[in-house]
């Protein structure tokens, strides 16, 4: 237990340290789109009915941020290690395979989370937000956030170079991420292209977190959790297999 | 007594270079062991398998009578590796470095050793600094303290002194013949011949993924092949010595022996053939020339005795 509480107490210092760039810039970021697309759609768009788009957004985005910072916390501290060649210090010590996967999963959970916070802090004063059930809208954050700490260990893994990593982030990260509902609701979309996003696991993350402060959501919020269970479960699995034959780490 | 190390059969390769050909080897413990052989030998591979950092093809190996593969957890705890890349996590600093590291190996409350370790390494005054602002030679005093958070029995050291200046080395060496003088085992590779044959009481040495020789340091500076006697003489080289001339400088003659034994024959083949001698050195090997002549004489490359346990 003590080598797992170092290694994500360890991950967590590791943003932590610099936090400018791991928390203060993904706010910015979210808060630029936030404006430009209230400035331009704010005023005109409705979904679920009444609710303004600006307010819509909102959950999206702040989902967006966490999934996209969580992937990169484990993703692209694993690839540093890689490529400075200091992934030797965990290698040589007796962390179990758990420890490992789940300390690197832990420290993206929170990136994810307090970047997703902050994300929600800064636009409270712009936007009127309804919380209709809390506890589901933490459940997606979290779940949502682990998912993808562990696909960043799994590409962390994977990539034996920056540009490989940054591959995987902007063709399979991005994309799905921007396609699984953030900016709409897939109902306004054709019903071939609904039947796709419903293929995009990513879909349920931002549907069922977003049924958290709406109570309306595209999907029954327990079928998305459900989703996202199974799709942690198969990338924990394979995720524990790949480093207990150490893949691409140990020779 | 169980093995401080145990390996049998290692075998290992990367593509179409066979890195490690079936190497059996035991370390006993307290030894101080040296680990020879020229760049792409070996070296590093053993080490890495090992540690856990490579995975062998065929064959085993054990620290402590614990697997470093099914066992893995336990055969960590007991060894500690200074890797001979000069790595460093460019994000903490030194002492954070070495909690850290401590924590690994899943001591919670180890300030105390951390602090020893430092001050004997030499860091106390760069406890806080961050490890981008330390030079190469206290980049690798961190290495070092980091193998020895964990007081770990068996310490291995992948040429530990590759680019150090003089001081750091001794001060190195002073640190780590303690922690032998204390009950550990140390494993050592190196390119410096010198420090392998004052520190090591016994040497191995690879070539091309293959053990040539193994024995105590003494025993193979004693080689009788590497024995050579100079002599200066006027006229030809007497017929009955030219298979063991070795050298030939001028008139100054370097016969290659097989002992102290020869050392009268020689002579006396000499002043058989009326040579006139006018100097006699007798040339004892020093580890350098041993491992030259092991490395370049292949048809003469002992075989491997089967190492003690």
């Amino acid at each position: 237990m003590i080598g797992f509480r170092t290694l994500f107490y360890k991950e967590l210092l590791r943003f932590w340290k610099v936090g400018f760039q791991t928390v203060a810039a993904p706010v910015l970021t979210t808060l630029l789109y936030l404006l430009v697309f209230a400035q331009v759609l704010g005023e005109r768009v409705t979904v679920y009915g009444k609710l303004p788009y600006t307010a819509f957004l909102v959950p999206g985005l702040v989902m967006m941020a966490m999934l996209q910072n969580a992937f990169a916390n484990s993703s692209s501290s694993l690839i540093q290690s890689k490529v400075t060649g200091n992934i030797v210090f965990v290698l040589l010590p007796p962390l179990s395979y758990v420890e490992f996967f789940g300390a690197y999963v832990l420290a993206a959970v929170v990136r994810g989370l307090v970047v997703g916070a902050g994300v929600l802090a800064a636009t409270l004063p712009f936007v009127a937000l309804p919380v209709a059930h809390p506890l589901w809208a933490a459940l997606f954050a979290l779940g949502g956030s682990a998912i993808l700490g562990a696909m960043g260990v799994l590409a962390g893994i994977w990539s034996e170079k920056f540009d490989q990593l940054a591959a995987f982030q902007s063709f399979v990260i991005v994309p799905f991420t921007f396609l699984a509902g953030v900016f709409y609701s897939i109902h306004s979309l054709p019903e071939l292209w609904q039947a796709v996003s419903h293929l995009n696991p990513f879909f349920y993350m931002i549907d069922g977190f977003r049924y958290g402060f709406f109570g309306v959501s595209d999907t029954p919020p327990g079928v998305s959790i459900a989703v996202m269970a199974a799709f942690f479960a198969v990338l924990t699995a394979v995720t524990l297999a790949l480093l207990k034959s150490g893949w691409r780490l140990r020779r | 007594m169980t093995a401080a190390i145990d390996i049998r059969g290692l075998a290992k390769r990367y593509g179409d270079v066979q890195a490690l050909g079936g190497v059996d080897l035991a370390v006993r413990q307290g030894e101080f062991f040296g680990l020879l052989g020229p760049n792409g030998a070996g070296k590093t591979t053993l080490i890495s398998i090992l540690a856990g950092l490579a995975r062998a093809d065929s064959g085993t190996a054990a620290v402590l009578g614990r697997d470093v593969v099914t066992q893995y957890r336990e055969a960590r705890r007991l060894l500690g590796v200074v890797p001979q890349e000069l790595v460093f996590d460019p994000f903490f600093t030194v002492r954070e470095t070495l909690r850290f590291q401590s924590g690994y190996f899943g001591l919670a409350r180890n300030d105390a050793w951390i602090d020893e370790v430092m001050h004997h390494l030499d860091l106390t005054g760069k406890a806080d600094a961050n490890m981008r602002a330390l030079s190469g030679g206290m980049k690798r005093r961190v290495l070092v303290a980091q193998a020895l958070v964990h007081r770990p029995p068996v310490i291995v050291l992948d040429e530990p002194t590759a680019g150090v200046d003089v001081e750091l080395r001794q001060g190195l060496w002073q640190f780590v013949r303690r922690l032998n003088a204390d009950g550990h085992t140390v494993v050592l590779t190196t390119h410096y011949l010198e420090e392998a044959e004052t520190l090591c009481h016994r040497i191995a040495m690879l070539k091309a993924g293959r053990l040539v020789a193994l024995d105590t340091t003494a025993n193979l500076v004693g080689r009788h092949e590497a024995l050579r006697l100079r002599v200066r003489f006027d006229g030809e080289v007497p017929a009955g010595l030219r298979a063991r001339l070795a050298d030939q400088n001028g008139t100054a003659r370097t016969f290659r022996l097989d002992g102290y034994g020869d050392v009268e024959p020689v002579l006396a083949a000499l002043r058989a053939s009326g040579c006139g001698v006018s100097e006699i050195e007798l040339v004892q090997p020093d580890l350098e020339d041993v491992f030259v002549q092991i490395m370049h004489d292949d048809a003469r490359a002992a075989q491997p005795e089967r190492a003690l346990a």
